[in-house]
């Protein structure tokens, strides 16, 4: 619980992954539906997006699925801590916009 | 036709762009022993490689997983020397980078510092002891650990200036 009060930023990869998992999904997946919806602006690669992944399961943000006797294509997705983490980071992201909205925005920059 | 190259690095990130020059020659790596580069000649810039330094050796089940999962991104498994591995990708297929951001950076410099770090410390004292306790007459033989432990301490403090300049942004960026 600790990490949910520290209240730190994730990184981009971290938050995209994050958002990939509502749904079941494998290495591959997620590095594909990253660029998909980042319109090809987040390219993760797969040590980076390997490493991520094993530091969330260890921190039980994601679990891995039991998967058929082929482990090629393990599966993930959110834990109930993980969608905690994720709703935190967007009501943070949600207040850094509004602010940036309301002071910087109106203005021609 | 095959083409051998010895050469030796203390860099990777050196290694790894000496390679992609290789392949835009036309020379594709299929081999590595240390020092000793077998190419093969085939289509120019035909792969695009990167070098990591893996946790465990490539023969661990968590390095087994990790090499499957290179594969299914579309990557392929070229050789390894120890912990190290060599992957390409056709560039056909669009940029290939193993490590997207400073984070995952940082930990792969880190690790590579880590045990260079040690073997160099290990063989410098290794070395000290032996040249202080060496009959003469050996010529640079006792010499060898002494050596092998600056090299190695030179690879480690090539990964720390890296990391030191990666640091310098995390202040200003996330």
């Amino acid at each position: 619980m600790t990490q949910m009060i520290e209240r730190a930023a994730l990184t981009e990869a971290v938050y995209y992954i994050l958002l990939a998992l509502h749904e079941p999904m494998h290495g591959y997946g997620i590095m594909q539906f990253v660029k998909e919806i980042s319109k090809d602006r987040v390219n993760l690669g797969p040590g980076t997006l390997y490493g991520a992944i094993n530091t969330m399961l260890g921190k039980g943000w994601i679990e891995g699925l039991a998967s058929d006797e082929d482990s090629r294509k393990k599966e993930y997705r959110l834990t109930s801590l993980g969608r905690q983490v994720l709703r935190f980071e967007i009501d943070r992201l949600e207040e850094l916009l509004s602010n940036g909205k309301k002071i910087a925005g109106g203005q021609a920059i | 036709m095959k083409q051998v190259i010895w050469k030796l690095f203390t860099d990777h990130e050196k290694e790894e762009k000496w390679l992609n020059e290789m392949s835009q020659k036309g020379l594709q790596l299929v081999h590595y022993t240390p020092g000793r580069y077998l190419f093969e000649e085939g289509q120019q810039g035909h792969y695009i490689y990167r070098i990591e330094l893996l946790d465990q050796l490539p023969s661990h089940p968590e390095s087994r997983a990790y090499i499957r999962f290179m594969e299914e991104a579309g990557a392929e498994y070229v050789t390894h020397i120890l912990r190290w591995v060599y992957f390409r990708k056709k560039a056909s297929d669009g940029p290939f980078e193993l490590y997207t951001d400073r984070e995952s950076r940082m930990t792969h410099h880190k690790r590579i510092m880590t045990l260079y770090g040690v073997l160099g410390g290990v063989n410098i004292v290794t070395g000290i002891n032996i040249v202080h306790n060496s009959t003469p007459g050996l010529g640079l033989l006792p010499y060898t650990n002494l050596l092998l432990g600056f090299l190695f301490a030179r690879i480690a403090y090539g990964q720390w200036v890296k990391i030191k300049r990666l640091k310098a942004d995390e202040e200003l960026f996330q």
